[in-house]
């Protein structure tokens, strides 16, 4: 086999690395800076060089070599090469060619261009190994300009009633996206520090982001009237609220898709959006993959191999760490982006 | 179809009672008058009968989604709502309509006699022509699970905001056995003729559970205490030679309770009783236990046999409009005295009593009858305001339940179910089980009682410990103890255990508690010998 599952993770016998490995090992490729993905005690990582500042903000001193994307690196008996996921700024699925036998690794994906990270390029592969986080026909993602005007106009609304809009998204990746989406005409953005300090780290990077103001002690909130406040969710109904004043509340994420969901998490409003691929985008990536065979990983894994089954697919599902159904998934990726 | 479906975003959007209140009056305001009297009538649980069955929309929502049928039912506990799951799966549509709701409701009826083929071509072409909320609007109304987050307590107020009626009087007026067929806007509520509904009835007054200690509601003399009766709560309107029995859900129970009928030869018309249908043990002159009454429930008409097994009376308490008045204004003490003298001189074997005044010159003497409750059939006590008059619906400050306090058993949970709807994505309905020798043998479920928190918490801890699954189902590690409140306890050769519980929810997590010192199975039969 090109690639194994093994106790630490998808392990590369012919080229001795892991890859997004849960357990410490001596060599790891890291798909992305998520911390179900990307985690700390390995000897060495390997990432993308879009990849590598967050990494490095998160995990402190590790030993981190970067490549590009598209570049092809020879492993003891393996051709690596990283290609876009379009997940987050950096993401990448990774290639592994062992004697002409082509398998890859998705990482976390999504197949539409969110305007902020390399968008998502399918590579053809004999054997695909896909996230299915949403792996459900229930999920479909609200297109982005509905969602840009979706969140406008609340913004919008809540500042001509006197309150803060208050959002809460993932401090990687969802945060800036959501940045790019916003008009900055109707008011000032502000952020909670964890989300804040990962933006500034993309920023320093070059990526183009508006203004934000960080929320401190110090903040004058009274004087800001009307804006747009991005928090990670879990500040959201917590003590840290108390001090904005009247607020409206809302969540951006894929579970929001769910009514249940929305009521359970009693917000104002719940917005669609994922950074990972929907329904039609998982199908849509593997067809495009021309796999014959595909391992699915964290999501409703059991529910979606049968689907690719039953599409004349050879698949299985991979028992990894990755994130963890429902909630959990999304959750686990704000804690190590969390300072 | 729009404009109701947005009054449904409007209402699901919100947790604020004033915004929704405020949406559903601008909807009374300016909708077509049609599809206000059919909001009305949906918010008021008066649905549309279902047309097609559930098993037929899974289906057709299936092959329209492309997906195969176990798919599909894959889909749906993650959901946990049907209407929702088919909103979810179905493509985007191709056509846009704006029909108003009335136009829709008519079209589901007319589908009541079509062949299958023209019901589902209507269906998949009404799918096909609704965005996404309209959809998810739509297959609720075929589906007849309705429920848009708002009291009909809520919408009596809207609309009261809305016309500028006062909104005791629009309860009373939305009361009864109408529907948008037999009414209009103008006939319910701009100007309702009040013979045209001789059945309608009043609403009912609920009480509060107690809170505080009940000396702080001041002399013992200011209240009038009766046994809490565990029957079924009913209106008894005895008008025009005829009768009606209402449920407190507003369902007309008449039919189910034969018995009563005979009433109507013993007392005037132009009398409304308000009490408790009891199935009642007249050698003993008690209640006989809730399950008796409970076959008499479920069916419309009754088998001679169950009329004899589980006869009924109303134990009445309060009296809501004699000589065909309304006396709901007068102080409890006048209603009661009449209610008594009225039914003073009645035959014995009538199948109506007045619920015994349970009297006491102290709170203390109060306590001691109350804890009798339990050996006489009753729940505890019902303290009600002698000067008060009777109210509509909810109220603080004059009735108030003094409930025995429940029974309880610590047992182990075993099993772990997705809740549904807002829970769907929380572990919120557990089985539970008590020791029987080294075995533990489940007994009771139970799915309330815990803070968010605590669900959030048993919930991440269940996908850890799960050791086997059943389908929706997963076997945990007996690990958490569980202290289990119930109201009562009665035999069952339904459950492995013999017993069922009656109303049983989780009082408290009992971090506490070893395994092994849950509760076990002859504990549990001790207390059926006792209290079932
Ligand atoms: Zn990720
Ligand atoms: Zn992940």
């Amino acid at each position: 086999m090109v690639l194994e599952f093994t106790e630490a993770g998808i392990y590369c016998p012919a080229a001795d690395i892991h890859i997004d490995p849960w357990r410490p090992v001596p060599r790891a490729l890291i798909t992305h800076g998520h911390s179900d993905h990307a985690r700390p005690g390995h000897g060495a990582y390997l990432s993308t060089s879009g990849s590598a500042p967050v990494i490095r903000h998160r995990l402190g001193d590790i030993r981190l070599q970067t490549i590009e994307y598209g570049e092809e690196r020879r492993i003891g008996g393996a051709r690596i090469s990283f290609h876009p996921a379009g997940h987050v700024p950096g993401s990448a699925q990774i290639r592994v060619e062992v004697g002409g036998e082509v398998w890859v690794v998705s990482g976390d994906y999504k197949t539409v261009d969110d305007g902020l990270s390399t968008p998502f390029e399918p590579v053809r592969c004999h054997t695909f190994i896909s996230e299915s986080t949403f792996g459900l026909p229930i999920y479909s993602w609200t297109p982005q300009d509905v969602l840009a005007r979706e969140l406008n106009t609340w913004w919008a609304e809540t500042a001509a009633s006197g309150r803060h809009a208050v959002l809460g998204v993932y401090a990687l990746g969802k945060a800036q996206r959501i940045l790019r989406l916003l008009d900055p005409s109707n008011g000032p953005i502000l952020t909670h520090g964890a989300v804040e300090a990962t933006t500034a780290v993309l920023r320093a990077q070059g990526l183009d982001l508006p203004e934000t103001i960080q929320i401190t002690p110090e903040t004058d909130l009274k004087s800001l009237s009307g804006a747009m406040v991005l928090a990670p969710p879990s500040a959201l109904g917590s003590a840290w609220m108390r001090r904005l004043g009247p607020v409206s509340t809302g969540f951006a994420s894929g579970w929001m898709r769910l009514r249940g969901v929305r009521r359970r998490r009693a917000a104002d409003r719940g917005f669609v959006v994922s950074d990972h691929a929907d329904w039609d985008g998982l199908n849509s990536a593997i067809a495009a993959t021309g796999a014959e065979r595909v391992y699915v990983t964290h999501g409703y894994t059991a529910q979606f191999s049968r689907w690719l089954a039953e599409q004349g697919y050879q698949a299985g599902i991979v028992e990894t760490e990755f994130g963890g159904e429902s909630l959990d998934a999304e959750d686990s990726e704000t804690e190590g982006a969390t300072p | 179809m729009k404009r109701f479906a947005a009054l449904f975003a409007a209402l699901d959007q919100t947790t604020s009672t004033k915004a929704k209140t405020a949406a559903l009056a601008a909807y009374f305001a300016d909708a077509p008058e049609a599809d206000r009297l059919w909001c009305i009538a949906l918010l008021s649980g008066r649905r549309p009968r279902r047309m097609i069955t559930t098993t037929k929309l899974r289906e057709w929502a299936a092959e329209r989604a492309g997906i195969p049928l176990w798919l599909f039912e894959a889909c749906y506990p993650v959901v946990g709502d049907l209407s929702e799951t088919i909103a979810l799966v179905l493509p985007e549509p191709t056509r846009e309509t704006d029909l108003p709701l009335a136009t829709w409701i008519a079209r589901l009826r007319a589908l009541d006699k079509a062949e299958e083929e023209t019901r589902k071509s209507a269906i998949l072409d009404a799918w096909d022509s609704l965005a996404p909320t309209e959809r998810f609007v739509f297959n609720k109304l075929l589906t007849g699970g309705w429920r848009m987050g708002v009291s009909q307590k809520l919408m009596t107020r809207a609309l009261a905001q809305a016309t500028g009626i006062d909104e005791a009087e629009l309860t009373h007026r939305l009361m009864g056995d109408w529907t948008p067929d037999t009414a209009t806007w103008a006939s319910l509520i701009e100007v309702p003729d009040p013979t045209a509904d001789l059945s309608r009835p009043y609403p009912f007054y609920l009480a509060y559970q107690i809170d505080a200690e009940p000396e702080t509601l001041g002399p013992v003399t200011d209240w009038l205490a009766e046994r809490k009766w565990d029957g079924i709560r009913g209106q008894l309107i005895l008008r025009g030679g005829e009768h009606w029995l209402w449920s407190r859900g507003e369902e007309l129970i008449t039919d189910r309770f034969p018995e009563l009928a005979q009433l109507r030869d013993f007392l005037p018309p132009g009398t409304v009783m308000d009490g408790e249908v009891l199935a009642w043990d007249s050698a003993a002159a008690t209640p006989l236990s809730f399950a008796q009454l409970q076959p008499r429930i479920g069916r419309k008409t009754v088998p001679k046999k169950l009329l004899t097994e589980a006869p009924v009376i109303l134990m009445a308490y309060d009296l809501l409009e004699w000589g065909g008045t309304d006396w709901r204004a007068r102080p409890l003490s006048e209603r009661r005295a009449q209610l008594e003298a009225a039914l003073a001189d009645l035959p014995d074997d009538l199948p109506l009593r007045v619920s015994p005044r349970v009297a006491a010159r102290d709170w203390p003497g109060l306590a001691k009858a109350r804890a009798q409750s339990r050996d006489l059939g009753a729940e505890g006590l019902m303290l009600k305001r002698r000067a008060a008059p009777y109210l509509a619906g909810r109220k603080k400050g004059d009735w108030w339940k003094w409930k025995v306090d429940p029974l309880t058993i610590n047992a182990v949970m075993i099993y772990a179910q997705a809740g549904s709807g807002r829970r769907a994505t929380l572990y919120t309905d557990f089985t539970f089980a008590v020791w029987d020798g080294n075995q533990l043998v489940p007994f009771t479920k139970a799915y309330s009682g815990l803070t968010d928190a605590e669900f959030n918490e048993i919930t991440r801890w269940v996908r850890k410990n799960t050791t086997d699954r059943f389908g929706p189902v997963r076997a945990v590690r007996p690990e958490h103890v569980f202290e289990i409140a119930f109201e009562g306890i009665q035999k069952s050769t339904r459950h492995k255990s013999g017993v069922a519980l009656r109303f049983p929810r989780m009082a408290r997590w009992r971090r506490d508690k070893p395994l092994a010192e849950a509760n076990t199975l002859d504990d549990l039969k001790a207390m059926l010998a006792r209290y079932g």
